[in-house]
């Protein structure tokens, strides 16, 4: 079965290189109380994190030993 | 609004991704119990966020931030009030009877504790009301993208339809809900940095409340009475939404009970409603305070001065605040929004077609690979009667009125059949299906004597909680007073079916953490919290 943080993780991925690299080139600024912030760049970091820990939940699991495995699905 | 290239990328490579899912989920449907019910083997966090998501549509994205505007905080009684208390209920005491008797559908059950004639019934009209609110997230998708990007409206509803019917037919329940899942995170996501950036301009939430009309930063304070935004008392709130309504979508609609179904156990099952209420218990911050904001920083929003109605609440609030990028991530998250809502309902429409109608009525007997074809047809029927519906919905001036509308036929008196069946073995099959009749001709009845003014309200909203509290009160008198008149199923035929009867609720027993009780008391606390906080 499709593991779905893969998916998950690749499309945030991609989506946030995608605003921090349209932030950087072409910087759209937006106020933020009393200052002026990038928000493509500030928001693009904090979807690439959570896309990228998507990632790794998903490669540790699919690295875990069995056993690791077994104790995991029997608390599910 | 500016929509550039990058902000049409990113709606690109999310089509990408829900059709890919669709595409890589295709070879595991091999047969219906794969297709509608994803082999009853997906994982609790999983099946618990598309629970939320499935109803993450038009009406909690579009619709929440349109009443936020228009009621202030009052708005999140549909949360704390009317939906946490429900799905807890659902999850301890519901859930064992649900997946512990093996159903495909909620009408299914109905077959099993009562007749076929209040199995055929529910069907019926659950089918009618799901292709009536994929064509709500229709609509208010094409309404959007003709608002922000000028989009003609049918060829959005064409548009998102296609890829709705692309990835649910693929990929079946679990193409649905693995894309719901995708879709949570990218509304959360893609939404909460409007709920950031308005506060900080208004000077937090006490900035919030001080510049707002009397009334919208409180929850409970003018409940007294109905002299509030809503315009209902705490009596409605409790009786119409908190009980009536609430119970009645979350512990019967299937669209929501269909993910908890395709879970792994009966542990997972419980868990599901649980793990999706920690998220909407917080909602209301990404969903109506938003709206909340909209009607501070938006001038003009909803009088009559301006063309621009409460509906429009969020997408104004993009244009206001995301530049080109966000503003694509906005849009997509909308986009999930809406084909989340549809495709949630079009994989219940076609699992309630199939089994309770096709299979029941029509025909029997036939091959598993015959009712898998059937049932992706039924996927393609069901989008095709949804974008009629959708014109339907354009005759409503707000999504929350023609939702609660529907709600309040189909689902209230459905709860009082529920609660019976489930709690008192006396409930006799004809005793349901009667209350179940004429509590729905009592919405109607009631709906109909509203429209001809001659039955009156505060508000559309107080009339809707009224209609469902006389419809549940009518079906659950009817039924009782039947059922004492007629002959119930003999105690052997209810085992596993009714409380009492072999079947208990399980409570885990396992690691705290997945424990059911341990997590909806967490649940409560939190609830309870933000009720004492915006009281």
């Amino acid at each position: 079965m499709l593991d779905l943080r893969n998916p998950i993780g690749y499309f945030f991925l991609i989506n946030a290189l995608l605003l921090v690299g349209y932030g950087l080139m072409e910087p759209h600024l937006v106020p933020f109380g009393s200052q002026q912030i990038n928000l493509n760049v500030i928001w693009g970091l904090v979807m690439g994190s959570f896309g990228a820990l998507m990632l790794a939940l998903a490669w540790r699991d699919k690295h875990a030993s069995p056993d690791e495995k077994d104790s995991e699905s029997t608390t599910d | 609004m500016q929509v550039g290239v990058v902000d049409y990328l990113i709606i690109l490579i999310y089509f990408c991704f829900v059709l890919g899912i669709g595409f890589a989920l295709k070879k595991q449907m091999v047969n219906t119990e794969e297709f509608f019910l994803s082999g009853r083997s997906i994982p609790s966090w999983i099946t618990g966020l598309a629970f939320i998501s499935a109803n993450l549509g038009a009406i909690e994205v579009m619709g929440m931030a349109a009443n936020g505007a228009q009621y202030g905080i009052m708005t999140a009684h549909f949360y704390w009030v009317g939906a946490i208390p429900a799905m807890l209920f659902l999850a301890i005491f519901m859930m064992p009877f649900y997946y512990g008797s093996r159903i495909h559908s909620v009408p299914e059950y109905l077959k099993l504790r009562f007749n076929e004639p209040t199995r055929a019934f529910n069907a019926i009209s659950f089918a009618v009301m799901t292709v009536l609110m994929s064509g709500l997230n229709m609509y208010a998708m094409a309404l959007v993208f003709k608002l922000l990007l000028d989009w003609d409206m049918t060829a959005s509803i064409i548009v998102s339809a296609v890829v709705v019917l692309a990835y649910t037919a693929l990929g079946g329940l679990t193409s649905s809900i693995y894309n719901e899942v995708l879709q949570f995170f990218l509304v959360v996501l893609g939404f909460l940095p409007l709920t950031i950036l308005g506060l900080m301009h208004v000077g937090g939430w006490e900035g919030l409340a001080a510049k707002l009309p009397p009334g919208y930063s409180h929850l409970w304070a003018q409940t007294g009475g109905v002299h509030n935004p809503m315009g209902v008392d705490w009596i409605a709130i409790f009786c119409g939404l908190g009980f009536v309504l609430s119970f009645g979508y979350w512990c019967t609609d299937f669209l929501v009970i269909q993910r908890a179904l395709a879970a792994e156990s009966l542990p997972a099952a419980q868990r599901t409603p649980i793990i999706a209420a920690f998220p909407k218990v917080l909602f209301p911050a990404i969903t109506i305070l938003p709206g909340m904001l909209a009607l501070v920083l938006v001038p003009g929003l909803g009088t009559n001065n301006t063309d621009m109605s409460f509906n429009q609440a969020l997408p104004l609030m993009l244009a206001k605040f995301y530049p080109p990028g966000m503003l694509g991530i906005g849009l997509t998250a909308m986009l999930a929004s809406f084909m989340s809502g549809m495709a949630g309902n079009i994989t219940a429409f076609n699992t309630v077609w199939t089994y309770d109608i096709y299979k029941s009525y029509i025909a029997k007997n036939k091959t598993d690979q015959h009712y898998l074809l059937v049932g992706r047809l039924a996927t393609g029927i069901g989008i095709l009667i949804s974008i009629g519906t959708a014109y339907i919905v354009m005759g409503f001036a707000s999504i929350m009125d023609y939702m609660q509308a529907i709600f309040s036929f189909f689902n209230a008196p459905l709860f009082a059949t529920f609660l019976l069946g489930m709690f008192w073995t006396r409930c006799s099959p004809w005793g349901a299906f009667t209350g179940l009749v004429f509590g729905t001709l009592a919405a109607v009845v009631q709906f109909g004597l509203t429209e001809a003014h001659i039955l009156s309200y505060p508000s559309a909203m107080a009339g809707n909680f009224w209609r469902a509290t006389v419809a549940w009160i009518v079906c659950f008198i009817v039924t009782i007073l039947v059922s004492f008149f007629t002959k119930p199923k003999p105690i052997a035929e209810l085992e596993g079916l009714v409380w009492g009867t072999g079947l208990k609720s399980t409570f885990g027993g396992g690691v705290w953490h997945k424990n059911p009780l341990v997590l909806a008391a967490v649940v409560v606390v939190m609830t309870v919290a933000c009720n004492l906080y915006f009281w």
